[in-house]
């Protein structure tokens, strides 16, 4: 899971073009929230299997909030993987110390990942660890069924819905139409005060600070241009029909019609 | 001058728009060649149709075996292609689907990755927004060869003349590739109007519409436009997810977006705010979407939109 400026407040670069990420608020992906809600509803489906929740975060030092939310819904134990050396990494870097991490941890047999973080949001990260751990993916998923080690999942495509099948262990992303995330209980808060919760750095991980952070990026941001505030349009009030007359007068102007 | 492999997106054969724009970037950065994933006995059609936006050489890579898996064979299958041409940049159509080959790719061949280009210049310098629209940012891939995924709408496509010359280029898949299987697919009905995603002209519904969409779908057939729909609208039940538009939903950047009846929630703006020209119906003066927007109606679209479509009827006579 992905520790994202909020994206109601307001979202700036610093000047080496990288993400601020300490100047404006912060919280867990929102999308990343459905992550977890699965991998909860898997352990709570097999009860009675021995089957442990690692929420799992690449990001600052502030970041180690997005896990600690994780741990509050009921995650099991939480990983906090922070190095200096990690900032201003591109997917590829970011997807190797997440997959160096995974190993770590694991084996795991369900890697969830959400469909995007509300930053970046390429929705490749996952289909990246599928590829580094050389794991079945199964992405982008709005509805969830497991049965022994099979998994099968719906989901939207661009002209079909499709039902994908494949055996764990794997790597999942999910939408955010896979089911409500729940909220953390008071409960939940006060239990995961006394959760494990690990940071590792790089040196930890086996990974070489060559490989990652700004300055080896296999794509580097040049330039970023705050969007112009847009000039007000015009705004008319509805009285008696006007509102479609001016709208459709407008809409001529502009050879819409 | 170098290769640029395009990737064609199609439905059973039938090139879409996006494609022809692609292939019109592509001849910026150097010689586009088509990738074509399909049936082979619709080469000839493809090659047809891309050759004349500039396409040189149309690989065709036989889909027979790797189209009921997820995109881990596309991803072998255009390593080995990219090794035997060398190319000076591969292109996708920014889908989710090409999105995760070109990310399994980039691991592959050892090549940065950037996604969702609104532009493509030579370089190749990218230009992204960023931030739900709120940032415009130039990128460039340093190593290895660069793959970029370009939205529709980037360019407008423009005719050339090319060879069009069609190859067939054999991929090997490893069963290691073919671990997650497509089990059934169920084809959306058509709506008879345009895609989503390409449209030029796109009219969405939110929850003031209270769930009728007969004066949305009403004023969007009367502007020939497709219909998309805010979250709240998909949740309630009253549009299917494939017509919702925002950040987890489609991008969409028409040359008009009439937004009704909807607040416009950052999420919400995410996947249209990139639109040219944009006019929202709310009957709250207050709601942010009239921040955006060059035209707005304070007003009950429920009024509003039968009337505005029966005027557009009667000037089209
Ligand atoms: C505006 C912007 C544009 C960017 N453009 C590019 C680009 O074009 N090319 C490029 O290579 N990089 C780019 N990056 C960097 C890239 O986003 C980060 O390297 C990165 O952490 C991957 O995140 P994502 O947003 O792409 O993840 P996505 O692929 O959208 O995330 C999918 C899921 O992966 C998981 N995940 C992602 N990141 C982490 C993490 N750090 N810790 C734990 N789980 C995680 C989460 O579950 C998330 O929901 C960009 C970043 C920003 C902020
Ligand atoms: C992680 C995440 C992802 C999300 N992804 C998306 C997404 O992809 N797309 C998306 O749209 N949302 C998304 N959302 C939801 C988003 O935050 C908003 O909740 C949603 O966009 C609200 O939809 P709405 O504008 O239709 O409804 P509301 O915000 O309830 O607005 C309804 C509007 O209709 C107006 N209205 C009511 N009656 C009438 C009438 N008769 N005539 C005219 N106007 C009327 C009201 O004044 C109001 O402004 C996401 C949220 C989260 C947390």
């Amino acid at each position: 899971m992905k520790y994202v400026p909020d994206a109601t407040a307001d979202r700036k670069f610093e000047d080496d073009n990288t993400v601020d990420r300490v100047g404006v608020d912060g919280l867990l992906s929102e999308l990343d929230e459905y992550a977890v809600e699965q991998a909860l509803q898997f352990r709570e489906k097999r009860e009675g299997e021995e089957i442990e929740v690692t929420a799992l975060c690449v990001g600052p030092e502030k970041a180690v909030d997005a896990v600690r939310k994780a741990l509050q819904m009921g995650a099991d134990k939480g990983v906090h993987v922070v190095d200096d050396a990690i900032a201003g990494s591109d997917s590829i870097a970011t997807s190797l110390v997440l997959a160096k991490a995974i190993e770590k941890v694991g084996p795991a047999d369900l890697v969830v990942c959400g469909m995007a973080s509300t930053d970046g949001g390429m929705s490749v990260v996952p289909a990246m660890l599928a590829e580094r751990l050389g794991l079945p993916q199964v992405t982008l998923a709005s509805v969830v069924e497991s049965q022994g080690d099979q998994v099968r999942v719906k989901r939207d495509n661009e002209g079909s819905t499709e039902v994908i099948g494949a055996t764990l262990p794997l790597v999942l992303s999910v939408t955010d139409q896979s089911g409500e995330a729940r909220y953390p209980s008071f409960k939940g808060i006060m239990a995961a005060k006394k959760k494990p919760l690990e940071t590792y750095s790089l040196s930890d991980l086996g990974v070489d600070a060559g490989e990652v952070g700004l300055s080896v990026a296999w794509s580097q941001v040049e330039d970023t241009t705050a969007r112009p505030p847009r000039t007000a349009g015009e705004i008319v009030t509805d009285e008696d029909g006007s509102g479609a007359t001016a709208l459709v007068e407008f809409l001529a102007s502009k050879k819409f019609i | 001058m170098s290769e640029v492999l395009v990737v064609i997106d199609h439905a059973d054969g039938a090139v879409k728009k996006p494609t022809l724009e692609l292939l019109t970037i592509a001849r910026r950065l150097g010689e586009p060649s088509a990738v074509f994933f399909g049936s082979p006995d619709k080469a000839d059609a493809v090659a047809e149709k891309v050759k004349a936006y500039g396409a040189e050489k149309v690989y065709v890579v036989d889909d027979a075996e790797i189209k009921g898996y997820l995109v881990a064979p596309k991803a072998e299958a255009l390593q080995q292609l990219a090794e035997q041409a060398q190319p000076a940049a591969i292109l996708l159509p920014s889908s989710f689907e090409n999105k995760e080959v070109a990310a399994r790719l980039a691991i592959k061949i050892g090549s940065g990755l950037i996604t969702d280009a609104v532009d493509v210049q030579e370089g190749p310098v990218t230009t992204q927004s960023v931030f739900a629209g709120n940032y415009t940012v130039q990128a460039k891939v340093t190593q290895g060869t660069p793959i970029i995924t370009v939205k529709p709408n980037a360019a407008a496509p423009e005719e050339a003349a090319g060879a069009g010359a069609v190859e067939a280029f054999s991929a090997t898949v490893s069963d290691a590739a073919k671990t997650a299987q497509v089990v059934a697919t169920q084809p959306r009905e058509s709506t008879g109007r345009p895609e989503l995603t390409e449209a030029a002209i796109v009219v969405s519904g939110g929850r003031g519409t209270g769930g009728d969409f007969a004066p949305v779908e009403g004023f969007a057939d009367s502007l020939g436009a497709a219909v998309g729909a805010s979250r709240a609208a998909v949740d309630s039940g009253w549009m299917p997810h494939a017509f919702q538009v925002g950040q987890t939903g489609k991008t969409v950047s028409p040359q008009l977006y009439v937004a009704n009846g909807i607040s416009g929630a950052i999420q919400h703006r995410a996947g249209m705010q990139t639109s040219k020209v944009i006019v929202a119906v709310n009957k709250d003066e207050e709601a942010p979407i009239f921040e955006l927007v060059d035209f707005g109606v304070v007003g009950d679209l429920h009024s509003v939109l039968p009337a505005a479509t029966e005027q557009i009827a009667a000037r089209k006579g």
